[in-house]
C-alpha cells in the first residue's frame, strides 16, 4: 500500500533523500516491478501529458456540447496581463488539458478527469521554465501521487464523495507538494506547500452546469493551478503552514462528509442551479 | 440493494496518477468503457445485438460524458485511452454490432448504472453493472444472478446445479491445477436450484482445468473471463 499519512511519506523521505525517493521505493515494494519498469511507466504517463498540453494549446478542441474550448490559446497568446512569464504559461497548459479532456481526447487522471490539468499545467510548465530534465519531472509525478494517496486514504478524490475539493484541491495539494520538492524545497517545504495549496480549495464544491466536466471544471483547473503555484511560492519562501498536511487532509474529509449531496456532482445547487446555468443546457 | 462508496486502499500511486484516459469523466467515461468491455469478456465475445439501458447520472449527463459511445466502444473491445472512442458508433456499423441507447430506471441502483443485453448466435444475457468511481466497475447481474465482478483478476463464473459437492470440485480442479484463488462468491436463485460461482483467481486457469470444470455432472456452462 502507498503510504497513508504524510508523517510516514516524511520518515520514508529522510531514508530515501526524497519523497519522489521514497514513493518509487513504495511503488517498487507493492507491484513487483523494478525501478526502471516503474519510471518508465510514469514516462509513458508524461508523454501523454505533454501530448495534452501541446493539443488544448493549438485552440482547436471543443467539447461535445460547444461549452468549452479555445481558452487555452486566448491565455497563452494573450500578453500584458499580471501573471505574464511562467505562471501564465502553467494556468494555459492547465487549462489545455482540461479542454483536451471535456472534449474527449487522451489524458492521465490527475487525480480524476475533470482535474487532469492542475498537475501537468504546474509540473511541466515549471520543468521547462527551469530547464529541467524528464528524470526530474518523473520524480515529481511520483511524488504527486504518493501526497495523492496521502488524501485517498482518508476520502474517495471524487466531487460525488467529498466536493471539488477532493479533484482540484488534491490536484493543486498534489502539484505544489511535487513542483516544490522538484524545484530544490524539502520534503518539509513539500508538505507546507500541499498544505498552503490545500487550505485555500478546502471547501469547494462540485457543481457541474448540465452535470457535465466542462463549467466550472475547465476554468477550476485553471484557479487550481494558480493555487499550487501560491502554496509553491509561499513554501519556498520558508512560510510553514500552522497546520499539518495530515490533519488539512483530514479536514478535507470531514468537510467532505458534511457537504450536501447538492454539492456534490448532482448539479442540484451552486453553479449548476444558476439562470444562466438553466439557460445553457435548455432546462 | 445499495452500494456504499468504496474507499479501496491505494495499491498503487498509479491509481492517483491514472488511468490513462479518453476524458471527460473516470466514471462516466473511462468506467463506461471498462464497463463495455468487462460485459463483453463476460459473454465471450463481441456482441450481435446490444440493447443498452442507461439508468441514473448515466442516463442524465451520458449523452455529454460520451457515456453512450464509451459502452459501445467497450463493447467493440477498444480499451478506456483508445481514440477511436469517439468513433466508436462508426466502428459498430463496420463490424456489423446493431445496438440501441434507452434510458430507463432500474430501481435502487448506483447512480451511474447501465443494463447490457447482448446477444449473439442466438442465446442472450442480461449484464448489469455500474461504474463505482476512479474508472472502476461492478457487474452487479448477470442473467438471473446476483454477481459481483470488478473485472481485475481472472474470473470463472460457472453455472451449475445446486448440488451438495460441486464446490468442493470445482476448487479441487483449481487447486490441482496450481492456480490461486483469491475470491470466491456463490449465488442461487433458489435451494436446489440452478446457481452460480464466480472465483477469482490470481492467474487465468489453463484450458486443462477448465475442460475438466465444464465436464463435471451438474455444470450447465462456464465462462473463463480475462481481466479487463
Amino acid at each position: 500500500m502507498a503510504h497513508t499519512t504524510f508523517a510516514e511519506l516524511l520518515e520514508a523521505a529522510a531514508e530515501h533523500g526524497s519523497i519522489a525517493a521514497a514513493a518509487l521505493a513504495q511503488e517498487v515494494l507493492e507491484s513487483g516491478d523494478d525501478a526502471a519498469a516503474v519510471r518508465s511507466r510514469m514516462a509513458g504517463h508524461l508523454t501523454v501529458m505533454r501530448e495534452a498540453v501541446a493539443l488544448g494549446l493549438t485552440g482547436t478542441v471543443h467539447s461535445r456540447s460547444g461549452l468549452v474550448g479555445g481558452d487555452a490559446a486566448r491565455i497563452s497568446d494573450a500578453s500584458g496581463g499580471p501573471l505574464e512569464g511562467v505562471a501564465a504559461r502553467a494556468i494555459a497548459a492547465a487549462v489545455a488539458v482540461a479542454e483536451v479532456n471535456a472534449s474527449m481526447g487522451r489524458v492521465v487522471a490527475a487525480p480524476t478527469g475533470g482535474a487532469s490539468g492542475v498537475l501537468p499545467g504546474v509540473v511541466l510548465t515549471l520543468a521547462t521554465d527551469r530547464d529541467l530534465d524528464d528524470s526530474a519531472v518523473i520524480d515529481a509525478l511520483l511524488a504527486a501521487g504518493a501526497i495523492g494517496a496521502v488524501i485517498a486514504a482518508r476520502t474517495n478524490l471524487s466531487g460525488a464523495a467529498a466536493g471539488c475539493q477532493a479533484e482540484i484541491g488534491a490536484a493543486a495539494a498534489m502539484a505544489a507538494g511535487a513542483a516544490t520538492e522538484m524545484l530544490g524545497g524539502t520534503p518539509a517545504h513539500a508538505g507546507h506547500a500541499a498544505s498552503l495549496a490545500l487550505q485555500g480549495l478546502l471547501g469547494l464544491v462540485c457543481d457541474p452546469v448540465g452535470g457535465l466536466v466542462e463549467v466550472p471544471c475547465v476554468a477550476r483547473n485553471a484557479t487550481g493551478a494558480a493555487v499550487a503555484l501560491t502554496g509553491i511560492e509561499l513554501a519556498l519562501a520558508g512560510v510553514r503552514f500552522a497546520i499539518p498536511f495530515d490533519q488539512v487532509a483530514e479536514a478535507l474529509a470531514s468537510v467532505g462528509r458534511t457537504l450536501p449531496v447538492s454539492l456534490r456532482e448532482t448539479a442540484l445547487g451552486g453553479l449548476a442551479v444558476t439562470a444562466a446555468a438553466r439557460e445553457l443546457v435548455g432546462d | 440493494m445499495r452500494y456504499r462508496m468504496r474507499m479501496p486502499a491505494t495499491r498503487s500511486i498509479f491509481d492517483i496518477l491514472g488511468p490513462v484516459m479518453i476524458g471527460p469523466s473516470s466514471s462516466h467515461t473511462a468506467g463506461a468503457v471498462r464497463l463495455g468491455l468487462l460485459a463483453r469478456a463476460i459473454l465471450g465475445a463481441q456482441p450481435e445485438r446490444a440493447t443498452i439501458t442507461l439508468h441514473g447520472s448515466f442516463a442524465k449527463t451520458g449523452r455529454g460524458h460520451g457515456t453512450d459511445l464509451a459502452i459501445v466502444a467497450g463493447l467493440l473491445g477498444m480499451r478506456p485511452d483508445d481514440h477511436e472512442i469517439t468513433r466508436a458508433f462508426e466502428h459498430a456499423a463496420e463490424r456489423g454490432m446493431q445496438f440501441t441507447i434507452v434510458e430507463g430506471d432500474l430501481g435502487d441502483v448506483h447512480a451511474n448504472t447501465a443494463l447490457l443485453e447482448l446477444s449473439v448466435d442466438d442465446s442472450t444475457v442480461e449484464i448489469q453493472g455500474s461504474s463505482v468511481g476512479g474508472g472502476e466497475v461492478l457487474v452487479t447481474r448477470i442473467g438471473r444472478f446476483e454477481a459481483y465482478a470488478d473485472g481485475r483478476m481472472p474470473l470463472l463464473i460457472v453455472e451449475h446445479n445446486d448440488l451438495p459437492g460441486e464446490i468442493a470440485a470445482v476448487t479441487r480442479i483449481i487447486s490441482g491445477s496450481g492456480a490461486n484463488i483469491a475470491q470466491m462468491r456463490v449465488s442461487r436463485t433458489r435451494k436446489g436450484a440452478d446457481a452460480l460461482m464466480l472465483i477469482e483467481t490470481d492467474t487465468a486457469l489453463p484450458e486443462a482445468a477448465l475442460a475438466e470444470i465444464e465436464a463435471l455432472p451438474g455444470v450447465l456452462r462456464i465462462r473463463a473471463v480475462p481481466a479487463v
